[in-house]
């Protein structure tokens, strides 16, 4: 039987793993690898909790619909509507102040570890609510993992933003927490364009 | 086309008609505030007015004239098939004796209107069975609507995280900086007027 160390241990990078029956050695590859087990095991088995509030949630729906199949193809298909059974808070739309108060309980009810993913620029930042009902970002609040600007984001953004986080997820035995925020992409329809006239040169 | 309910309305009630007006189809009538409850019996129960359904119920705050603020009723007869738009002006410069009768009992269906004016507005309507505070929580000490509600005020339920507390900058980098996030600048009301 081996002694799993928490993946927080095997930060300060010496890691051990005590073998019932004596042998005990203070080999890194072992430990390592059982802590990228785990972290990989996390990785692909998220559940998620929706906190869904306004018009970012139909982009949700629309990501988690057959058409993109958002989270499903990552593992993270099934949701959880009691925090006590979810690892993976999603923050779909704006958060007004009298809100906060139940989204940061939420929080706190969730089982370690946990992440957060701020989805649509109301959640990173408040969007473009600037007054006195909106909280300025869910970081305001809660610590948050991952951040996916867009009004709403496009359910590729929504992709690569959970591609970053079981990034970090895989990360997260070296202890790396800061928060990740999605780029744009390219404009595809620039290439498009160009796609275009080549076709059109290409007929003259 | 309701100006004939504007000139009955003056035949009617004389003084207590303030200023009409008809632009582009908007009949409005401006009305003394103490006569408030009575105008709007009368249109209602007129045979000749029949306005049965509040449209809306709001208010203006004008924080440079002395009655500060208008209190604005938009009427519907269903009937009829015409509008009309009843103002009242009220308050002082303050903006604290701004008060007015509730016209619930005329109308049912401007109960949650009237709570909506008197949260965010902060007038108060004599005689409404309920009157308290509908999308602020009950805690929130002002009127943001008013003008002179400073622009970027919150009044957080949960104390915000500091950065020592998150181990990191709170400082948005893009792309959620300003120029990348808001295309347009916030103007307050001190700022207009220099
Ligand atoms: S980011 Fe845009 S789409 Fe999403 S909740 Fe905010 S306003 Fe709605």
């Amino acid at each position: 039987m081996g002694e799993l160390k928490s993946p927080g241990a095997a930060a300060e990078g010496t890691s051990k793993i005590t073998i019932e029956g004596g042998a005990s050695g203070t080999s890194g590859f072992a430990t390592t690898k059982l802590d990228a087990l785990l972290a990989w095991a996390r990785k692909w088995s998220l559940f998620k909790y929706p906190f869904v509030t306004a018009c970012c949630g139909m982009e949700f729906m629309a990501l988690t619909s057959p058409r993109f199949d958002g989270s499903a193809r990552f593992g993270a298909e099934a949701p959880r509507f009691s925090p006590r059974q979810s690892d993976l808070l999603w923050v779909v739309g704006t958060i007004s102040q009298r809100q906060a108060p139940v989204l940061k309980r939420i929080y706190e009810q969730m089982m370690e570890p946990k992440w957060v993913l701020a989805f649509g620029t109301c959640a990173s930042c408040g969007g473009f609510y600037d007054n006195y009902t909106t909280v300025p970002g869910i970081d305001k609040i809660i610590p948050c993992d991952v951040y996916v600007p867009g009004c709403p984001p496009r359910p590729e953004a929504v992709l690569d933003g959970l591609i970053l986080l079981q990034d970090k997820i895989t990360k997260n035995a070296t202890g790396d927490r800061r928060p990740g925020i999605v780029k744009p992409r390219e404009d595809p329809i620039r290439d498009l364009v160009k796609l275009r006239r080549k076709d059109k040169e290409d007929n003259a | 086309m309701s100006v004939r309910a504007l000139e009955a309305l003056k035949n009617r009630f004389g003084d207590v008609v303030v200023e009409t007006h008809s632009d582009w189809g908007d009949d409005t009538a401006v009305v003394k505030a103490e006569s408030w409850k009575e105008v709007c019996r009368f249109l209602r129960d007129d045979p000749s007015m029949a306005f049965d359904m509040p449209v809306d119920l709001c208010a203006v705050d004008f924080p440079e004239r002395s009655p500060r603020f208008e209190i604005v009723l938009h009427l519907y007869s269903v009937g009829k098939r015409q509008r009309l738009r009843l103002k009242a002006r009220v308050g002082d410069a303050e903006g604290d004796d701004a008060a007015i009768d509730s016209v619930t009992d005329v109308w049912v269906g401007v109960n949650w209107y009237e709570r909506e004016t008197y949260d965010l507005m902060g007038i108060q309507f004599k005689g409404h069975p309920d009157l308290r505070r509908i999308l602020m929580y009950p805690e929130f000490e002002g009127h943001p609507l008013r003008k002179d509600y400073p622009a970027n005020k919150t009044q957080p339920l949960v104390p915000y995280r500091t950065e020592e507390e998150a181990g990191l900058t709170l400082d948005k980098q893009a792309p959620f900086g300003i120029d990348e996030g808001m295309p347009f600048g916030r103007r307050t009301f001190d700022e207009r007027d220099n």
